[in-house]
Formats: structure tokens, C-alpha cells, sequence
């Protein structure tokens, strides 16, 4: 198990010295400016705009790092032979796979961590003051995380067996469709015959990002059910770990060229 | 026990496509290296020698065959801890400096990095990076990256150290630095498996070699036995203007470099062109038997295979 944190370390160390966190500093200008303008502009939805804007930015930065770093995780190792030194020691592939996951995973809900301070302060300097229902942020941005873990997993499969660029084409893909997984399983319900089972399989099969996605809810400050915390926390987990787990069966039997 | 048995390895890659094609790399390749021996696998570019080690390193699985390393089947993880490999061409994490990578490598292999810190540092050393320690790999040179990745092999102590091309890359000092390390781990009674296609180094620092044309092994033996075999000619040295008359009539191959004469001679001639010598009056500096050298060897197994090409097709 040490070996899955010493490659999870190494990952996270990777993304923070190419640079990863500077989005941090391109999201604290866009949340400040939005913040200083919606200040001016708006009197009663600024806490609406601040958290809708904030916690929308939080998860599109997010979902780039994903993709981009998630796409590369395996192929560039392959491609510039790194893996070469990492394998011929006592690792098993699935050690590495899930050291970069994990890796991965940390280095966004590091950048979640600080990008959530950032929409804290910012509703702050517009609100002069917290709601109780502020606290339902934290549960957007819990949600968020669970989709970046998912994302994360599809990424590492993509990457697995495909080269960075379809790999990066196939997890957006499915990031859009997911994102649209509740319309289309209301689509699935009014079909008929083949194209309802069809419909059935593709809603069911891609992940379910739209039940993940309460940043309009708790906008405007309503509640989220402890059922849905729940249940998104045990989807996104199973989700993803039947995804490494078949990330794991192609990589095992990889042939490293 | 021996180090590092193979036993029939073979390996065929499937391409295009549909991956109906096959392209053979490696014929099953039966080999044996003991214990404590420094064994060179000797090919031209595309032999088959990378693919032997990337077998041997479980990073691409064999179509037939199978191989043991100090006893333990090749797909027992658990034996990479007793075992070092430098990759041809090393690539390594470039964000990384030389120190940290050598103490992320040494996690990976199980060695605790506290009890392991003063070994990193003479390892860095040994290998002369003492002063680019905390530099980062993304501001080395190929020689540089190539010194790392020697020390990656060997920074655990390993019982069998596989190096795949260890010379390429470097300047004649980092050459003879490598062969240094390498005689030093032949001292050490370390087991070394290296590839290479210059034969110099091979002869220099081999107890044994083998050599692989086409993923078909073409011959193994000592490297003393290959290059002690008399050609039945002696080679004679010595100084002089000009090539006495009667040489060549006595066989006598005659190489005039400046005031020094260098000719090979069949061996039943030797007394009679030292009687042309002696009457010349000219000073012999050295006579010497000829021996095969490894580089005969190796093209003689090279030029059979051609043949028998030749004579297939």
C-alpha cells in the first residue's frame, strides 16, 4: 500500500511543479472581478451570482484539470518511458494505476479546497455576512469532488489503452452526457420498444453528473436531502471503482512497446 | 542456482489493424547466466535484445516460454526488489531533481529513504551528479540522465543489475566511468546483464557473451574462448624505411605507417621473414600471435545468418 502513496505523492508533486495550482490564480481574478461587479450592479441576487458563478467556475476548472492531467496519466508514462523504471521495481500495474488516480484526485480536491475559500470570501464581501444555508455550499462542493473522482477514473481508463487526444475527446464526451443523464432517462421513459431499451442502457450506463450538479439549488439556499448525500456518495464511489477496475483489466495485460 | 534462466521466450507482437499480423521479435531463446558473471547480449539495432530485457522485466508478456530470476518466476513482483534495470535511453520525471528521484526510486523498491539518505548521496557521487543533486532532471544533458539512471539501477543494492545499452550517450570519460561501475559490481560479485552493440566494451568487461541476430540467438560462449582461437598467423612490428623485397612472396601482409612497418604473417613463414629481418638489419619491435578478436566472432555469426538468408531465399 505504501507504493500506491509514494506514486500518488509523485503525481501530486508533478501537478503542482508543472504549474497545475496557478488556475488558482486565474479563478481568485475571475471570482474578485465578479464579485466587485455584481456588487455594483446587482441588490438582491448577489449571494445568487456569487455562489452560482463560484461554484460553476469551481467545477469547470476542475473538469479541464481532469481531462487534461487525467488524459496523460498512463500514455505519457508509456510515451516517454518512465514507466519503465517504476515497473521493473517491486510495483504491481495496479499499484501505479491507483497511485495516479489517487494522486490525481488529491491535487483537485486541494485545488477545490482554496477555489471554496475563494467563493467564502467572495460572498462574504457581498453579503457582509453568513446564512445558515451557506452551509449547503459545502455540500455543492462535496458533490463537485464526487464528480471529479469519476472523471478522474474515466480519464485513467481512456488513457489506459488510447492515445491523449481520443482519450481527451471520449471523457468529455461522456462529462456532456453525463451532464444530461436525467433528461435522458426521462427520454428513455417516454420511448417505446428498441429505442427505449437503448435509451435505458446509454442513461443508466454513462455517469449520472446532472444528480451531482445542486449548484442552482443551494444557490438559492435550499437544502439537500441527507438520502441524496448519501446515495451520490455511494454512486460516485462504486462508479469509480468499477472504472479503475476495468482500467486495471486492460493495463494488466498492456504490452509496454 | 543461476541468476537469470530463460526458457524459451519468445515473443510476436500483432499488427495492423485488426492485429491479425504478426511480426516476430524473439524465436524462443533458451539462456543461462550464473551467478556473479558480467554477460554481454551482443546484436546489431533490432536484434531483439530490448525486447529480451523487456520480457525479463515483465513490461511486455511473452507469446511462449518463460524465464527465472535468482529462482523466482519473472511474474513475481516481489523478485524486482532484488533486481536493477536502466532502460535504453532513460526518460525520467524532469520535475523531479536527482535527489529526489533517487529517494522516490528507492521508496518504490521497498529501501526506507531515512536509513537510505547517506546512500543517495554517495551513490550521487559515485556517479559524479555530488553537485547537481538539487538540480532538476529537466536541465541535464543526455550523459547527465544517463549517470541517473545508473544509479537508479543499483541505488538498492540489487543481486542482478540488467543495463540495456549503458554506454549510449556518453562521452569517452562517462564510458570508462560505466566500465568502472561495472567491474566494480563484478567485484561486488553482482551479476550483470548488459546489452550493447559495441563489441570494445563487451570484450573489455565480459565473462561470457551472447549474440542475437533476427530474435534468433547466434552463439554463446566465453569471451576468452572467442578471441583466444590462434588464426594460425603471427603479427610482426618493427621499424624501417620501406617493405624488404621477398616479403610478399613469403605471404607477408605489409602495412607501411610512417618508419614502422606492421605485417601478418602465416605462421610457417615466421622464421623465414625473420631471416629477411635479421639480414636487413632492421629492428624488431614485436611479433605476436594474431587471435580472433570478438569482433571476428560476431560478424562470422552475423555473416552466417546472411548466408543462410541468402541461401533460403
Amino acid at each position: 500500500m505504501s507504493r500506491v502513496v509514494h506514486i500518488a505523492t509523485n503525481t501530486f508533486r508533478e501537478a503542482v511543479r508543472d504549474r497545475v495550482l496557478y488556475n488558482l490564480i486565474a479563478y481568485a481574478v475571475l471570482l474578485s472581478g465578479a464579485a466587485i461587479l455584481v456588487g455594483q450592479i446587482s441588490i438582491e441576487i448577489e449571494r445568487l451570482i456569487v455562489v452560482n458563478l463560484g461554484l460553476t467556475a469551481v467545477s469547470l476548472f476542475g473538469v479541464v484539470i481532469a481531462i487534461f492531467i487525467g488524459i496523460g496519466l498512463v500514455s505519457k508514462e508509456i510515451e516517454k518511458r518512465t514507466l519503465y523504471t517504476v515497473l521493473s521495481r517491486p510495483v504491481r500495474r495496479w499499484e501505479f494505476l491507483v497511485g495516479k488516480f489517487l494522486g490525481l484526485t488529491g491535487t483537485l480536491v486541494v485545488n477545490t479546497f482554496f477555489m471554496a475559500i475563494g467563493v467564502f470570501l467572495a460572498l462574504l464581501y457581498v453579503s457582509h455576512g453568513f446564512q445558515s444555508s451557506d452551509g449547503w455550499i459545502l455540500v455543492a462542493l462535496y458533490f463537485i469532488v464526487l464528480q471529479f473522482l469519476i472523471l478522474c477514473s474515466l480519464a485513467l481508463l481512456f488513457s489506459s489503452f488510447s492515445s491523449p487526444l481520443l482519450s481527451a475527446v471520449f471523457t468529455f464526451a461522456l462529462f456532456v452526457i453525463g451532464s444530461f443523464a436525467e433528461d435522458l432517462r426521462g427520454f428513455a421513459g417516454m420511448s417505446r420498444g428498441l429505442s427505449r431499451w437503448l435509451a435505458t442502457a446509454a442513461a443508466y450506463l454513462v455517469p449520472n453528473f446532472s444528480a451531482l450538479n445542486v449548484i442552482g439549488q443551494v444557490a438559492h439556499g435550499q437544502p439537500i436531502a441527507g438520502q441524496l448525500i448519501a446515495y451520490n456518495t455511494a454512486y460516485a464511489l462504486a462508479y469509480s471503482v468499477m472504472v479503475i477496475a476495468g482500467a486495471v483489466l486492460i493495463f494488466e495485460r498492456r504490452n509496454l512497446k | 542456482m543461476a541468476a537469470i534462466e530463460i526458457l524459451g521466450l519468445e515473443k510476436t507482437y500483432k499488427v495492423g489493424f485488426w492485429r491479425k499480423r504478426g511480426r516476430l521479435a524473439l524465436r524462443p531463446l533458451h539462456l543461462r547466466v550464473e551467478r556473479g558473471e558480467v554477460f554481454g547480449f551482443l546484436g546489431p539495432n533490432g536484434a531483439g535484445k530490448t525486447t529480451t530485457l523487456k520480457l525479463l522485466m515483465g513490461l511486455v508478456f511473452p507469446t511462449g516460454g518463460t524465464a527465472r530470476i535468482l529462482g523466482k518466476d519473472i511474474n513475481d513482483v516481489e523478485i524486482k526488489a532484488k533486481i536493477g534495470f536502466l532502460p535504453e535511453q532513460p526518460y525520467f520525471y524532469d520535475y523531479l531533481t536527482a535527489k529526489e528521484l533517487l529517494e522516490y526510486y528507492a521508496q518504490l523498491s521497498g529501501v526506507d529513504v531515512k536509513s537510505c539518505a547517506r546512500k543517495i548521496d554517495a551513490m550521487l557521487e559515485r556517479v559524479g551528479l555530488k553537485d547537481s543533486a538539487r538540480v532538476q532532471l529537466r536541465k541535464f544533458s543526455k550523459g547527465m540522465l544517463q549517470r541517473v539512471g545508473l544509479a537508479q539501477a543499483i541505488l538498492h543494492d540489487p543481486e542482478v543489475v540488467f543495463l540495456d545499452e549503458p554506454m549510449s550517450g556518453l562521452d569517452p570519460m562517462g564510458r570508462r566511468e560505466v566500465r568502472d561501475l561495472m567491474e566494480e559490481l563484478r567485484q561486488q560479485g553482482k551479476t550483470v546483464f548488459f546489452s550493447t552493440h559495441i563489441l570494445s566494451d563487451a570484450e573489455a568487461l565480459c565473462d561470457r557473451v551472447a549474440i542475437i541476430h533476427e530474435g534468433v540467438l547466434r552463439g554463446v560462449g566465453h569471451v576468452a574462448e572467442l578471441t583466444s582461437a590462434v588464426a594460425g598467423k603471427v603479427e610482426m612490428i618493427w621499424n624501417g624505411n620501406g617493405v624488404p623485397a621477398g616479403l610478399a612472396a613469403l605471404g607477408a601482409e605489409c602495412h607501411v605507417i610512417g618508419d614502422t612497418i606492421r605485417a601478418v604473417v602465416p605462421e610457417a613463414q615466421q622464421e623465414a621473414v625473420l631471416d629477411v629481418l635479421r639480414r636487413e638489419r632492421l629492428r624488431l619491435v614485436s611479433l605476436m600471435p594474431v587471435r580472433s578478436s570478438l569482433e571476428d566472432y560476431y560478424l562470422q555469426k552475423l555473416n552466417a545468418t546472411a548466408q543462410e538468408a541468402g541461401g533460403a531465399g
